[in-house]
């Protein structure tokens, strides 16, 4: 359970991640995540929270940390209509859920900014809690799926290295 | 009809045969890393997994975010780079000799025919030179450098064709803004664009490789350019041995059910792109008279040795105007020889040029030349996204090197062929 933070398309590594803060300790770079944009969202995201957004999120740099900040302050995946690659590769790779909308016409209305949510991984859905309306998403290939599973590319690799 | 794509990919998968959107695993032939995502990122997940890398002369390391070195936290980030390079052995190591993306091509690294991936989102660059490379995070570069190998969703092409030739002043950068606000920053679909056409096989080996490096811009994996006899010479003038079956990659077609755009290069005009996105392109005239104070020659995509003799075609024998500060940051120390060598350096100085070491520089917006408050760029770089390159009200129009000059003489955003043709 937790609250949607909605944003709009094109939302930038340089504004997830600013290159100014990249030299420092992780607590500290996501202190900043989004504050170009959303002043508030780093200090006041919770454990569970959703990020949707529009099209091509994550564009602009390979910097991982874009999405390692969004892990580290709790939001446990990022639904978007469409993801730039870079991204989505490195969101995978550290266990961050990312999963397509289906398209805006067939969203119901109250998917929107600080509604109630719940997200099931497995089913690759969203509930609106107080709708009681669910929402499927996108489902991940299974090769991609598992690395999510796994936590992620390391512990994935450790596992192969292990068997 | 097999695209250069598909060949690239098929080949390093081992496959006869590779269909859009199948997922395969590639062998890798080169990892380039840098200062940034490289050593101090893969360095504590090579040590949980208990690996080294896997073949250390197919990695490749330059130093180019932190540089220069100006606080103690970025001196441990370059001394943790030189410990981890001189631990795992690695054989092609750059230390503060300019920006990945120009370095490594320009000492022989990249040819027709490999795969290569490199931690930076501008990796495309190297599809220039008719290889398959594209950027990835630390994580993914960490699984490259203990397997050799690394995952690919077959892409589609989308074949980019620029027919008839370049108006003088005209540039590759003015081919990639337009072509930004021409299908958008979402355009190229993380699929392989392919660069082709006439005005494309007109160019340099480093103006290809502005186009390559701002598929990036598009949303694009990879931005391929069939090899000719351009790109044999480049390569074989950095000494590197050329393949012998290197005209086996001058594949320049899309496929089945490929996207392909034509433009004619003859039409197109010099492009400044408005704040925030390299996507809010249109011609230079329709800038005139628009404000700024800082003109930035620098990036891979702007300052490399043909950017700089751009630049200097413009200022030879003239100043720029007051109120303008003009820095240039050469994007290779040999660029930046060659370019003192032949008297570039010093047209620049002599206009009123200050310049910042060859490195990413103010374009990564990570050290202390920083875009102040409200302070307004034109400048010759890839990407002018909010606060990148430094004070969140800080504003960054994108142009070629041509029109950053002209524009720093004029004093306001101008289409160069005003001031060099005057």
């Amino acid at each position: 359970m937790g609250r949607i933070w909605q944003f709009g398309d094109s939302i930038d590594t340089d504004v997830l991640a600013p290159g100014q803060y990249m030299k420092s300790p992780l607590a500290e770079l996501a202190a900043h995540c989004l504050e170009a944009v959303r002043p508030e969202f780093a200090a006041e995201a919770k454990q569970g929270d959703i990020v949707l957004a529009g099209n091509n999120f994550g564009v602009g740099s390979s910097r991982e940390q874009a999405a390692e900040i969004l892990k580290f302050l709790g939001i446990s995946c990022v639904v978007a209509h469409s993801f730039a690659g870079i991204f989505y590769r490195n969101a995978i790779n550290l266990g961050l859920p990312v999963f397509i909308l289906p398209p805006k016409d067939s969203l119901p209305a109250g998917l929107v900014d600080g509604a109630s949510v719940s997200f099931d991984f497995d089913m690759a859905s969203i509930s609106l809690t107080a709708h009681n309306k669910h929402i499927q998403l996108e489902p991940l290939p299974s090769f991609l799926k598992d690395l999510i599973i796994d936590g992620g590319l390391v512990p994935h690799l450790e596992k192969r290295f292990a068997s | 009809m097999i695209t250069l794509a598909q060949k690239l990919i098929s080949e390093a998968c081992g496959s006869s045969r590779v269909t859009t959107g199948e997922i395969v695993v590639c062998k890798v032939d080169l990892a380039m890393i840098h200062d940034s995502g490289g050593p101090r990122r893969v360095k504590p997940i090579l040590e949980r997994l208990g690996r080294d890398v896997w073949q250390k002369d197919r990695v490749a390391v330059v130093t180019d975010h932190y540089v220069p070195v100006e606080s103690n936290e970025t001196e441990a980030i370059q001394k943790l780079t030189r410990q981890w390079v001189h631990e795992q052995d690695i054989k092609h190591f750059y230390d503060q000799q300019g920006i990945c993306h120009v370095v490594v091509p320009e000492r022989g690294h990249i040819k027709p025919g490999m795969f290569c991936v490199g931690g930076d989102s501008h990796s495309p660059t190297g599809g220039a030179f008719g290889a398959y490379m594209f950027g990835i995070g630390a994580t993914e570069m960490a699984g490259v450098l203990v397997t050799g190998e690394i995952w690919i969703k077959v892409p589609q092409t989308i074949l980019i064709s620029w027919q008839r030739q370049l108006p003088a002043y005209v540039t590759a950068k003015d081919m990639m803004l337009a072509t930004c606000r021409e299908i958008g920053m979402g355009g190229g679909r993380y699929q392989a664009i392919q660069f082709a056409g006439e005005a494309v096989h007109d160019l340099s080996m480093q103006e290809r490789m502005t186009l390559s490096n701002m598929a990036a811009e598009l949303g694009a994996q990879a931005g391929l350019i069939a090899p000719d006899e351009v790109t044999a010479e480049f390569i074989r003038a950095t000494g590197a041995v050329l393949p012998a079956n290197w005209k086996e990659y001058a594949i320049e077609t899309a496929g089945e059910g490929d996207e392909a755009l034509y433009y004619d290069a003859s039409l197109l005009a010099p492009q400044i792109a408005a704040p925030h996105s390299p996507e809010n392109a249109d011609n230079a005239e329709a800038f005139r008279n628009t404000a700024f104070n800082l003109a930035y020659i620098g990036a891979c995509t702007g300052a490399k040795y043909v950017d700089l003799a751009a630049a200097a075609s413009v200022l030879k024998g003239r100043k720029i105007a007051s109120g303008i500060t003009l820095k240039v940051a050469p994007a290779s120390l040999k660029d930046q020889n060659r370019a003192e060598a032949e008297g570039i350096m010093q047209i620049l100085e002599d206009a009123g040029a200050e310049f910042l070491a060859n490195s990413c520089g103010i374009c990564a917006g990570y050290g202390a030349d920083r875009l102040a408050e409200n302070d307004v760029c034109l400048s010759s770089t890839a990407r002018n996204f909010k606060g990148r390159m430094g004070a969140a009200s800080s504003q960054v129009y994108l142009a070629s090197p041509y029109t950053v000059a002209a524009s720093a003489v004029a004093g306001t955003m101008i289409d160069p062929r005003e001031v060099a043709e005057g």
